[in-house]
């Protein structure tokens, strides 16, 4: 794991240098939400305490400093996923909003009765209940493509899935649960050919790989800060160049208009139509330094850690007896979300004796409610990984695994007394 | 090793090598008088709980469902402590429980086994795991009391 130096890296995130329950703190909750660096916290403070003001339409000049550094963010977002124009990304409060953008102000005025939408069964509710509400205001029809065993994509039932009545394909990049990358290419040309959009769910990718939007071929693509090492509360919308300016604004106010008259208003410019109201102007300046901290980095070797620390999580845990993992082993085609069940030991009881040995990962349904069923469990573990995880802290949940499993099966003398 | 040992492993030692292991009344009854039903949504555990009250004594007592070992522990002992005791002692333990779990109270001489439940308190996300069965036990005792 040379690509990253990640003794250099948990200096920087002062969250880590803590103990949880007398031991190290072992973070592998990453797919639920990233640590902050130092580099992160010090924006958010040195904005509260040199820049704090309100963006867009003040004259003074803490309010057009804060507007440029806002501004710069959407720049530093678009460069992060390979998109040409930065008036193409909005700032929303998470990925859930923008689907829920998506699913309003396009969805409401090109889905209609009979109409369809295809999702698949790994899809995490975000990308799952905007829609259903979609179609219960317009009659239209969802569909859902299978998962293979393996926990890949069944490409065959989406493809046959998409047919005219398609408007929209939404699909997840990486799965939250199986870890599993979806072929966005594919999946986008498929659509495309009978004449729907695509909407990419990135808030798993954005963080992990290295993105180009056009080589993605989707026509929206939605992530969200916290999950990147940015502060919660952001979240991003990335849309086709020329697609926004046909949408109807999302919600309404602020910000986001032209010249208000008793009788109606006008909108302003993508991406102002879609931002009404203050923004979360702090956190999105934060984000940036979370973007830089990346650039920094690189993506290609961030990837290349995450697939060198997952590759060994997977063997490792293979190794347990009675751990069966949910999602593909080739770490080409997968990240860095490692899903798995210990035979007779519930979820909830793994993560709560692996959190005595201060290793926090996640145990219960991750929001894919249909994924579990689709793999016949109630629940399973979660350990997912990122730029500061470290082979030391790999040993650290197996041990932590290997005391759970002991207490489980093993059968002590203790009872008799 | 430095760090100190968890507590939680003796908690779990004891609780699940007694009951999760060699659950007690784990079953249907053929006539229950009342047959109650609870899930957490959260969590997706689930307990079955039958009861056969005659005259305000709890006669038999069986339980089915899944989950993880504190859901199924808490109704394993719940069974074990009730059976043949009468409704109003069940209604006292109830309180008792619901106190140990839920303020934390030291469980009193008439929780017996029960106490061993005491750890859960200090997990608190997990006090509704241990509850369950019990919320199962309060719909039976008033649909028993408006019988």
């Amino acid at each position: 794991m040379a690509h990253l130096d990640v003794a250099r890296i948990q200096h920087d995130f002062p969250i880590l240098k803590q103990e949880v329950n007398g031991r190290r703190l072992v973070y592998l909750d990453n797919a639920a939400t990233t640590q902050k660096p130092r580099q992160v916290i010090d924006a958010l403070v040195q904005y509260y305490e040199t820049t704090n003001a309100n963006i867009h339409r003040g004259i003074h000049t803490l309010a057009v400093r804060a507007t440029d550094q806002y501004e710069a963010v959407r720049g530093k977002v678009a460069a992060h996923i390979g998109a040409a124009n930065s008036a193409d990304v909005v700032f929303t409060r998470n990925t859930t909003e923008s689907i829920n953008l998506v699913a309003r102000a396009w969805g409401d005025a090109n889905v209609g009765e009979g109409d369809e939408i295809v999702l698949s069964l790994m899809e995490h509710h975000s990308n799952i209940v905007p829609w259903q509400l979609l179609a219960r205001r317009k009659g239209a029809v969802l569909r859902y493509a299978d998962v293979r065993d393996d926990g890949t994509l069944d490409l065959d039932s989406l493809r046959a899935l998409v047919g005219r009545r398609t408007r929209l394909v939404s699909v997840v990049h990486m799965s939250n649960v199986l870890g599993t990358i979806n072929p966005v290419a594919e999946i986008a040309a498929m659509a495309h050919a009978q004449g729907a959009l695509v909407l990419v769910d990135g808030a798993q990718s954005a963080p992990h790989v290295p993105l180009d939007v056009d080589t993605l071929g989707c026509d929206f693509f939605a992530f969200s800060a916290h999950k990147m090492l940015g502060p919660t509360g952001v979240g991003v919308l990335w849309a086709k160049p020329g697609l926004l300016e046909t949408m109807d604004p999302f919600l309404g106010g602020g910000e986001m208009i032209s010249v208000v008259k008793p009788e109606g208003s006008t909108w302003a410019q993508v991406p102002h139509k879609f931002e009404a109201g203050t923004p979360n102007i702090a956190d999105v300046i934060a984000f940036g330094a979370a973007l830089d901290y990346l650039r920094h980095l690189g993506m290609e070797a961030v990837r290349e850690h995450e697939k060198a620390i997952t590759a060994a999580a997977i063997e490792a845990l293979t190794r347990l007896p009675g751990v069966t993992i949910h999602g593909p082993r080739n770490v080409g085609i997968r990240g860095g979300a490692v899903s798995f069940s210990v035979d007779g030991i519930h979820p909830h009881d793994v993560s709560t004796i692996v959190d005595s040995y201060g290793v926090a990962i996640r145990a219960g349904h991750h929001c894919a409610q249909l994924l579990m069923r689709r793999l016949g469990v109630p629940a399973t573990n979660r350990a997912s990984f990122y730029i500061y995880n470290d082979e030391r802290d790999l040993q650290t949940l197996i041990e932590a695994l290997r005391q759970a499993i002991k207490v489980f099966t093993h059968d002590s003398a203790r009872t008799a007394v | 090793m430095t760090a100190p040992e968890p507590q939680f492993d003796d908690f779990y030692r004891e609780l699940i090598l007694d009951h999760f292991r060699r659950p007690r009344n784990r079953g249907e009854l053929a006539d229950p008088t009342h047959r109650l039903e609870g899930v957490n949504p959260v969590c997706g555990d689930e307990i079955q709980l039958d009861l056969l009250i005659k005259a305000g004594q709890i006669d038999d007592i069986a339980f089915t469902g899944s989950g993880c070992s504190i859901s199924q522990c808490s109704a394993s002992m719940l069974t074990e402590r009730l059976k043949g005791r009468s409704v109003a002692e069940a209604a006292k333990v109830l309180s008792g429980v619901r106190a140990m779990l839920i303020e934390g109270t030291p469980p009193g001489p008439d929780l017996g086994d029960l106490e061993s439940l005491e750890g859960v308190a200090r997990l608190p996300v997990r006090v509704k795991c241990a509850l369950l069965s019990w919320n199962v036990l309060q719909d039976g005792l008033n649909s028993a009391a408006g019988a």
